[in-house]
């Protein structure tokens, strides 16, 4: 902590500006159907293969062609890859926001444009590097129609040029990215040499940043966060998919149907290993969750917000009924529409208690692509062996943007299915009771449909039951049952993933957070040192209910301030219901909620101006 | 086996897999006494136990309703699933893609069926998913004491004098329409159309709807009702007589080839439907919509098999499922391995 009272400031640069290497923000501003999204996975994908830390955020609006578009590339040596505010490099490309683009640039930024936007008259602090588009691809693309999309290209060439990316990787990029399509590949090729060459002649060096190889993206992978959930649930032995269309979830089933048609079919019979529905809504898909897991089968649905508020009443009869499902949630801003293409961590406190009466429900909150993939795995096993829903809990950010990763680790533990009782069992035990605390756990055994024992049947219903699965309300049949489900929520507890615990020694304060806010904490709790001289612990949380070792990581602390990206501190009021007074005083909310993903300056200021309260 | 030659005592009467009807039976009723959806639990415990289905074979499924209590009186040692109102055909659905081995039986009622899940209804018919989905239709809410519902016939009366003035949804129209695959209309107090109906239901691999009118003793059986038990007494017009015959069973019947259709359904078992007043083909499907209208603009209740198809492929049959349920399918089959991890892995460097 500091004590001084002195800020440390930057000693200024001398007046010829070094060049930094590897440390920039690159906005690319287009309109969207534009074709621009290649040629900035192509950008992205050039850089990450020069073995520079990378990541990219795709800002684009719930339309299908002619509103505005943003794509933020972060290359970062320190291997930073949270969203940044500010960028050193624009690309302006869209006549729509290029002057209020220009705006935002900080001194001594650059900006790449189309000559025809004029915008040199704009500002003197910024470098700016005009680019006459239409002339370079023209004689590259005879076909007009296909210009719109090939001229996005050029500005590869041109930014490869000023920037030091290497031209190689660029058409390696390319080659990825068009895989069997020779053609497209070459033309789009051809338009990102023309801009070099343009950019070579015609546009010295300005401005000091540039590109350098590394070696630190080895072995390494990219990935968006529905796909690698999708892949979860492949490795997670899913059988049954039901899911209705809405960003931003709609990519994970259908990058699952590609994964599952590709490796689950059976190889003997030519049949399929799985049933994909595409459901008539989300209270449809829900219900097929509801009406597979009953009978056995590893089901799930993906949705946002929207589907969620859909889904309550079923969820409802999944917790009392103790149906196993597994519901990912990749969330966008509400309420109601919202910002449907904005990211937000909004659905926590609605997901955890979600439906009618004393319900809680159990949500895992992966943070990279990497825990989508494992905690999409892990789920499937929770649900099945604590019979409930379970909730996964991403949101755009992660789900839809491109994130560079370790490849997965292969899933060690055998699938596990739960407490199901087979006819063996039954001939065994002579029958069983649904819904009698056996083991202490508070799950009971059940059996599926079909199986052939006369014993097997029972009733399962929403209404209130007894440890038979026999109506009943009797008031001491309703506690029992709700005591039960109460100390299933205990195992849940001790069961699901515990957080992931950065302890400082002499910490100044703790941080608390969860999701995708992990990538701008990490890189905060860089800056409070480094600039603020304050320590903070770290206290990653992955999973509802919390684990004893997050209770205990608040009370060793003087004060802990929880990150989110939410208006009303949703998981904090969490962590209000389950804590002491004493810990409950320590809590401060750190909130971002205004659509786009957190960014570490954003943390490091919000905490920075508590400490100096106090 | 048992293979010694000493009679035994007097032997129970049992079907053709040995069980008694009482294997078949359910919970004691709790609906009204004299309600008709008692008497359709009746006919579907007699057509399981008729053709000697297994009971741990068939899936129970409901919605809410009083109606939707019912699959607890019939068949006790199957599973059942009471679900969320107006949204058992998804759950329906569900059980099936888990588990294909199943016979999903769905109880529903009008209001659970045309008001509120008329939505999953419509998407239900159009898959062909293999169920036996029936309706026991008595145009009213009874559970909350006797609202109308959108079956609810035009201009009829509810004991409270509230007239319906909204046409009434006609559900076997719609399904014939929308794709499933068996549709008929019978009365709960036919026995005999009905057992033969659900005989047939059962051997149907398919969406089959069977809507039954079940008057409400309780909320709709007065002189006002288009769904009492004397209005339909006067009013049904059987379209055909309906006979079942069990594949397994020697078929010797005597029916006139002149005057009755043959149908073989997907076990090869037979329908015969011995035509009374027209000459009726089933599988018309625009003969089957034009007798129903015009039943309606006559006031008339038809009953009888209206359309059956058993060519169109089912919903399961459609995802190409492997065979064995979904449901207990062993690691190796839903895992894969460790390569096919590497490969994806590589494909994304």
């Amino acid at each position: 902590m500091a004590t001084t009272g002195v800020e440390f400031k930057e000693k200024e640069s001398p007046a010829k500006p070094a060049k930094v290497v590897n440390d920039l923000s690159i906005q690319v501003a287009t309109v969207n159907g534009s074709g621009s999204q290649t040629a900035n996975t192509v950008l992205l994908r050039a850089i990450f293969q020069m073995g520079i830390p990378v990541s990219a955020k795709n800002l684009f609006p719930s339309n299908i062609a002619g509103l505005p578009t943003w794509f933020t590339i972060r290359a970062c040596k320190f291997g930073y890859i949270a969203r940044r505010k500010d960028s050193e490099f624009l690309v302006a490309m869209n006549p729509e926001t290029a002057e209020e683009d220009v705006h935002t640039l900080q001194p001594g930024a650059a900006c790449v444009y189309d000559e025809r936007l004029d915008l040199k008259r704009l500002r003197d602090d910024v470098i700016f590097y005009p680019v006459p588009f239409d002339q370079l691809v023209a004689p590259v693309c005879p076909d007009a129609r296909l210009r719109k999309l090939v001229r996005n290209m050029v500005y590869d060439g041109v930014l490869a040029r000023l920037l030091g990316i290497e031209m190689e990787e660029i058409h390696k990029a390319l080659q990825k990215q068009f895989r069997k399509k020779a053609k497209a590949a070459e033309l789009n090729w051809t338009a990102a040499r023309v801009g070099y060459e343009f950019a070579e002649k015609n546009l010295p060096k300005q401005d000091r940043h540039v590109l350098e190889r590394m070696d630190k993206t080895r072995g390494k992978i990219l990935i968006d966060g529905n796909s690698a959930a999708a892949l979860g649930a492949m490795f997670g032995g899913v059988t049954v998919v039901t899911w209705y269309p809405i960003t931003p979830s709609s990519s994970l089933c259908e990058t699952l149907i590609e994964y599952m048609k590709r490796y689950r079919i059976d190889k003997e019979t030519g049949k399929a290993t799985f049933a994909i529905v595409q459901a008539e809504d989300e209270l449809a898909a829900i219900g097929m969750v509801m009406g597979a897991g009953w009978a056995g089968a590893r089901a799930m649905t993906s949705t946002s917000g929207p589907g969620i508020s859909l889904m309550a009443e079923f969820v409802g009869l999944g917790y009392y009924a103790e149906i196993p499902g597994v519901i990912f949630d990749v969330q966008r801003v509400g309420p109601s529409t919202g910002l449907p293409t904005r990211t937000a961590q909004g659905d926590v406190m609605k997901n955890a208690l979600l439906s009618q009466g004393d319900t809680k429900h159990p949500l895992l909150f992966p943070c990279s692509v990497e825990e989508c993939f494992t905690l999409a795995v892990e789920a499937f096993n929770l649900a099945e062996d604590l019979q409930t829903p379970v909730f996964v809990m991403t949101d755009l950010d992660l789900g839809m943007n491109n994130w560079m990763s370790d490849p997965f680790p292969y899933p060690e533990k055998p699938i596990q299915r739960g407490k199901v009782l087979s006819a063996e069992d039954l001939q065994r035990l002579g029958g069983f009771e649904r819904y009698r605390d056996v083991d202490g756990d508070g799950v009971g055994y059940r059996t599926l449909p079909g199986t052939p024992h006369p014993a097997a049947g029972y009733f399962t219903r929403g209404s209130g039951h007894n440890v038979k699965a026999i109506y009943s309300e009797r008031p001491e049949d309703y506690v029992n049952n709700m005591d039960r489900l109460a100390r299933k929520f205990e195992t849940a507890r001790a069961r699901v993933p515990g957080p992931v615990i950065q302890e400082a020694p002499n910490a100044d304060f703790g941080i608390l957070a969860y999701g995708t806010s992990h990538w701008a904490i990490v890189e905060s709790v860089d800056q409070l040192k480094q600039d603020h001289d304050l320590t903070a612990s770290y206290c990653r949380v992955r999973a509802f209910p919390f684990s004893e070792q997050v209770k205990d990581f608040i009370r060793r602390h003087r004060r802990v301030y929880v990150v989110e990206q939410n208006r009303d501190a949703q998981l904090c009021g969490l962590l209000r219901l389950e804590l002491e007074a004493e810990s409950i005083k320590k809590l401060r909310s750190v909130l971002h909620y205004c659509g786009l993903p957190l960014d570490a300056r954003s943390v490091t200021d919000a905490i920075v101006a508590y400490e100096r309260e106090k | 086996m048992a293979t010694t030659t000493v009679p035994p005592a007097p032997p129970k009467k049992v079907n053709r897999i040995g069980l008694e009807m009482a294997n078949y039976k359910g919970n004691k009723t709790t609906l009204c006494a004299g309600c008709g959806h008692n008497a359709i639990s009746e006919r579907i415990i007699e057509a399981f136990y008729e053709l000697g289905v297994e009971p741990h074979r068939v899936a129970k499924l409901s919605g809410i309703g009083c109606s939707s209590k019912s699959p607890a009186y019939f068949l006790r040692s199957a599973h059942g699933f009471n679900a969320v109102h107006g949204r058992m055909p998804s759950v329906a659905t569900g059980t099936m893609l888990a588990n294909r081995q199943l016979i999903a039986i769905g109880v529903s009622g009008d209001g659970d069926t045309a008001s509120i899940g008329i939505g999953q209804f419509v998407h239900l018919m159009r898959r062909n998913l293999p169920i036996i989905y029936i309706i026991e239709d008595n145009g009213v809410y009874g559970l909350t004491k006797g609202q109308f519902s959108a079956t609810a016939d035009i201009g009829s009366k509810l004991k409270t004098g509230v007239v319906n003035d909204l046409p009434a949804i006609d559900t076997c129209a719609l399904a014939v329409q929308l794709g499933a695959t068996y549709v008929a209309r019978s009365f709960s107090g036919d026995k005999k159309q009905l057992l033969a109906l659900v005989e047939g239901a059962i051997a149907h691999h398919g969406t089959v709807m069977l809507d039954v009118i079940s008057p409400c003793v309780t909320f709709n059986d007065h002189e006002g009702s288009t769904k009492s038990y004397s209005y339909v007494k006067d009013h049904d017009e059987p379209l055909e007589e309906v006979s079942f015959i069990p594949f397994f069973e020697d078929i010797a019947v005597d029916y006139d080839p002149g005057t009755s259709t043959d149908i073989t359904l997907h076990d090869g078992s037979r329908l015969l439907l011995r035509k009374l007043a027209r000459d009726y083909d089933p599988t018309n499907k625009i003969e089957a919509l034009r007798v129903l209208t015009e039943a309606h603009d006559q006031g008339e209740i038809l009953t009888g098999l209206f359309f059956v198809d058993t060519k169109r492929p089912s919903f399961i049959d459609l995802l190409n499922v492997v065979e064995e349920p979904l449901a207990t399918l062993p690691e190796s089959k839903i895992r894969p391995s460790k390569e096919v991890l590497d490969e994806v892995m590589e494909s994304l460097r």
